[in-house]
């Protein structure tokens, strides 16, 4: 019994679904690392991954090809941060509210939009997802080749987008201006550059981001939206960037870690589902990720300017 | 010589409040120009004009002959005008060499040019005499080293007129000194200087000229080597700033007691006690020197019941003291200045009202018998606290944090006062205020002991301790001297018992 549970980490399949998994969290976290790293909070994610994961599936049923699918509900995703960036950036209002209220708008929006364009489609409709491909030779390796290189192009890509979004933050002056903008603002202007534009962009950025988390959903992971499916998904990306300590390289790390529990869990629940409730199972990632939260976050150090909206030419 | 600098006719508000008012003047290639005035007579919101952090209201400023364009610290850079803010403008999270070279480049680049800015800033810290390590942390940096760093960062962006913003705040005198060396350096290699401060020995050392602002306009302007410095003095304050006299007083009865305390330290940054003993008497004034961090904080939170101590006793009227809570000691009629007024002393984001009743609104006579405060009957008490002691403020409804310094301690002062107090605990009451507040905050340290009630005073400004003190004790490493009788105390003898001498372990 003991040794079937252990048994599950040797197979494949946990590790690919790991993968799977964590992808829509990995776009997220580094979504709202970026926006957080900058100075603002986004609690518009949990609508914006909604409404990214409709838009993304609704141009591909409507026709569109798979990778403009991405690339429009990242536009859409974008919108909704310039939404955020011109409440809480321009207008200095609270960050909190804010992102509140995009995600009510953005999720309610994201399925309104969906019944008008289909009101009578009971059974969700679908799509022909992203399929996964065969890397060459390296998928031929065992058990690594099917747990890491037969994978959709769109889970690559996700692993692209934390080199992307490292290399951006930490070798890019626009990386240098949004971490000094989450520091201390004034130290920003003081050298000449407009926090509230910088702040702006990593806001638009960090949005477009999150949409495409939530298009994974629907193309990649899945082939069709119903409402809802985001389930929560873009709450648990904000505990993960306090567990990455801000950082893309261990959002990364956090992301695997939660979908590792959560891969986990379904399979344990198929061994013990008889003996133990499988509630408990559905609750273990969740308790785990407290648990690891609490252990890693000990010591975080939060971007200082985080929260406070900055007001240029007013007395301080 | 040509004219580098015309500031015409600026004039800024903020709200009510006037913080410029036709400003004008005209600085010279390479000359240092001091801005002399109290806090709050408009230098930094001129300084912040200039550089461009604020728009003014009207008025312009013409930069090496061609109008400058207002509001975008981005073109006074370009220009060749840098600017060192009081409160340093740094992210604490990043590197030395990153804090300089983010502005340089557009923001749409794609690389950051490590090495050029590395040798860049080594050969402006090798001309300069200002040596940094580029890859520190900047948290880990020191006071002055950070503000090398500020200073290298306006040198690195090329700039030509260097605005530095009471400059030596935090700097120890040793750190002044090499500040102003710094600056004499930056003069004979072809910058151009203006130099924001209260502190007049210093601007006469160091300026060519001087400019003095009160209230928000431009007072008067003298060459330095023909300056008078009473007549500086006068130009500041807007008249002669009448020090108050301390007058004949006579111990009465003992107050307060300790006996042989000791305590822990509050942080690491300071030390505890360790076996202390002091009377305080009715009618004077115990002055304890010493450098700071010595146990000084330790001594006045534990005499004002926020702090227990590890052994010892303390008799309050000859009574024994068991329970040490503010809110007791505050009953007993302990009165306690904090050192840090902004933090421990006022709630900077909340009224002027309210933080003058925050401490009373147990009181009935504010309507408090159902748990609400009446808030006309609040707002009485506050004007009244405001009068009493002289706290100008535009309304009181306004943010406690736009009051000035002086401003902020009359406040926390006379919310004591009002309630009578028989101990008086001031912990650097008059650091960092200009010269007109530090004599109304004298006063009224002076009226407390006038009114036959003891003070103990704590300061670093040994002039202001030697004034104000009937007897003076020095602390050293938690331990306290015996105590001197003030008058004639020999200065260098206080100088080397600071420094530790006659203390044993």
């Amino acid at each position: 019994m003991i040794f079937d549970f252990v048994e599950i980490l040797f197979t494949a399949g946990f590790w690919a679904a790991t993968i799977r998994i964590a992808c829509p969290l990995i776009f997220a976290t580094l979504g709202e690392l970026i926006c957080e790293r900058a100075g603002v909070l986004n609690l518009g994610i949990e609508g914006i991954m909604s409404v990214g994961a409709m838009v993304g599936w609704m141009a591909v049923y409507q026709g569109a090809d798979l990778y403009s699918g991405i690339l429009i509900a990242a536009f859409v995703g974008a919108m909704f941060g310039l939404l955020h960036a011109i409440f809480s950036v321009y207008l200095g209002a609270s960050q909190h509210v804010t992102g509140i209220g995009i995600t009510m708008l953005a999720s309610s929006l994201g399925f309104f939009s969906f019944k008008l364009i289909l009101p009578y489609s009971t059974t969700p409709p679908k799509i022909e997802p992203f399929q996964p491909i065969d890397i060459p030779f390296l998928s031929d390796i065992p058990f690594l080749g099917e747990a890491l290189f037969q994978h959709t192009p769109f889970t690559y890509l996700a692993i692209i987008s934390v080199v992307f979004i490292f290399w951006l933050i930490n070798s890019t002056p626009f990386g240098l201006s949004i971490k000094m903008a989450g520091e201390n603002p004034m130290a920003l202007e003081a050298q000449g550059i407009d926090v509230l534009l910088v702040r702006s962009m990593a806001v638009i950025l960090g949005s477009a981001l999150m949409a495409v988390g939530g298009a994974y959903l629907t193309m990649s992971a899945f082939d069709a939206f119903y409402f809802g499916m985001v389930n929560g998904r873009g709450w648990i990306a904000i505990a993960l960037v306090i567990f990455a300590t801000w950082k893309p390289e261990r959002a990364l790390l956090g992301a695997l870690l939660f979908a590792g529990l959560d891969a986990y869990q379904v399979r344990a629940q198929q061994l013990a589902g008889a003996v133990i409730p499988y509630q408990f199972f559905l609750m273990m990632p969740f308790l785990l990720s407290i648990v690891a939260m609490i252990i890693a976050a000990k010591k975080t150090r939060y971007p200082k300017a985080l929260l406070i909206p900055f007001r240029r030419g007013e007395r301080h | 010589m040509l004219a580098l600098l015309e500031i015409k006719d600026i004039s800024k508000r903020f709200g009510n409040l006037v913080a410029n008012d036709k400003i004008s003047f005209t600085q010279m290639q390479g000359e240092v120009l001091a801005i002399l005035g109290e806090n709050g007579a408009g230098k930094t919101t001129l300084m912040n004009i200039l550089f461009g952090h604020y728009k003014p209201d009207s008025g312009e400023i013409v930069f090496r002959g061609s109008k400058l364009p207002a509001g975008k610290p981005g073109n006074a850079i370009e220009v060749g005008i840098g600017m060192v803010h009081q409160h340093f403008t740094l992210a604490e999270n990043l590197t030395v060499l990153e804090n300089i070279i983010i502005g340089e480049q557009s923001l749409l680049s794609f690389s950051l040019p490590q090495k050029s800015a590395r040798k860049k800033l080594q050969d402006l810290s090798d001309r300069f005499g200002l040596p940094i390590n580029p890859d520190t942390i900047v948290a880990n940096l020191s006071v002055s080293e950070k503000q090398r760093l500020e200073i290298l960062k306006t040198l690195y962006r090329d700039c030509t007129l260097l605005i530095l913003d009471e400059p030596t705040a935090a700097l120890t005198p040793q750190e002044t000194d090499s500040l102003f060396s710094t600056i004499k350096n930056m003069v004979k290699n072809g910058l151009s200087v203006i130099l924001i401060s209260h502190k007049l020995n210093e601007i006469l050392a160091v300026s060519d000229r001087i400019v003095v602002l009160r209230h928000g306009k431009l007072v008067g302007e003298v060459v330095t080597s023909k300056a008078n410095r009473t007549e500086i003095a006068e130009m500041i304050v807007g008249g002669t700033v009448n020090y108050p006299k301390k007058e004949k007083s006579s111990p009465g009865k003992e107050v307060m007691r300790l006996e042989n305390i000791s305590c822990n330290p509050i942080n690491e940054s300071t030390k505890g006690l360790n076996g202390v003993d002091i009377s305080l008497f009715e009618g004077q004034i115990l002055g304890i020197a010493g450098v700071t961090g010595n146990g000084q904080t330790s001594l006045a939170k534990m005499m004002s019941g926020h702090l227990k101590p590890k052994n010892g006793e303390l008799f309050f009227d000859k009574k024994r003291i068991e329970v040490f809570n503010p809110k007791k000691f505050m009953e007993l009629g302990v009165a306690y200045i904090p050192e840090d007024r902004n933090i421990d002393g006022l709630v900077a984001d909340m009224s002027v009202w309210e933080n003058a009743v925050i401490t009373e609104i147990s009181d009935e006579k504010l309507g408090n018998t159902l748990g609400f405060l009446n808030n006309s009957s609040c707002n009485d008490a506050a004007q009244i606290l405001c009068e009493t002691y002289d706290v100008r403020t535009q309304t009181l409804q306004q943010p406690a944090r736009l009051l000035s310094g002086g401003n902020v301690q009359k406040l926390l002062l006379g919310r004591w006062l009002i309630r009578q107090p028989k101990v008086l605990i001031a912990c650097q009451p008059t650091r960092g205020l200009d010269e007109g507040a530090i004599a109304s905050i004298q006063k009224l340290i002076l009226d407390v002991r006038k009114k036959g009630n003891a003070v103990l005073l704590i300061t670093e400004d040994l002039d202001e301790l030697l004034k104000l003190s009937d007897t003076v004790s020095v602390i050293y490493n938690g331990k306290l001297s015996n105590s001197f009788s003030a008058e004639g105390l020999d200065r260098a003898r206080v100088g080397l018992m600071m420094a530790g001498e006659g203390f044993y372990d």
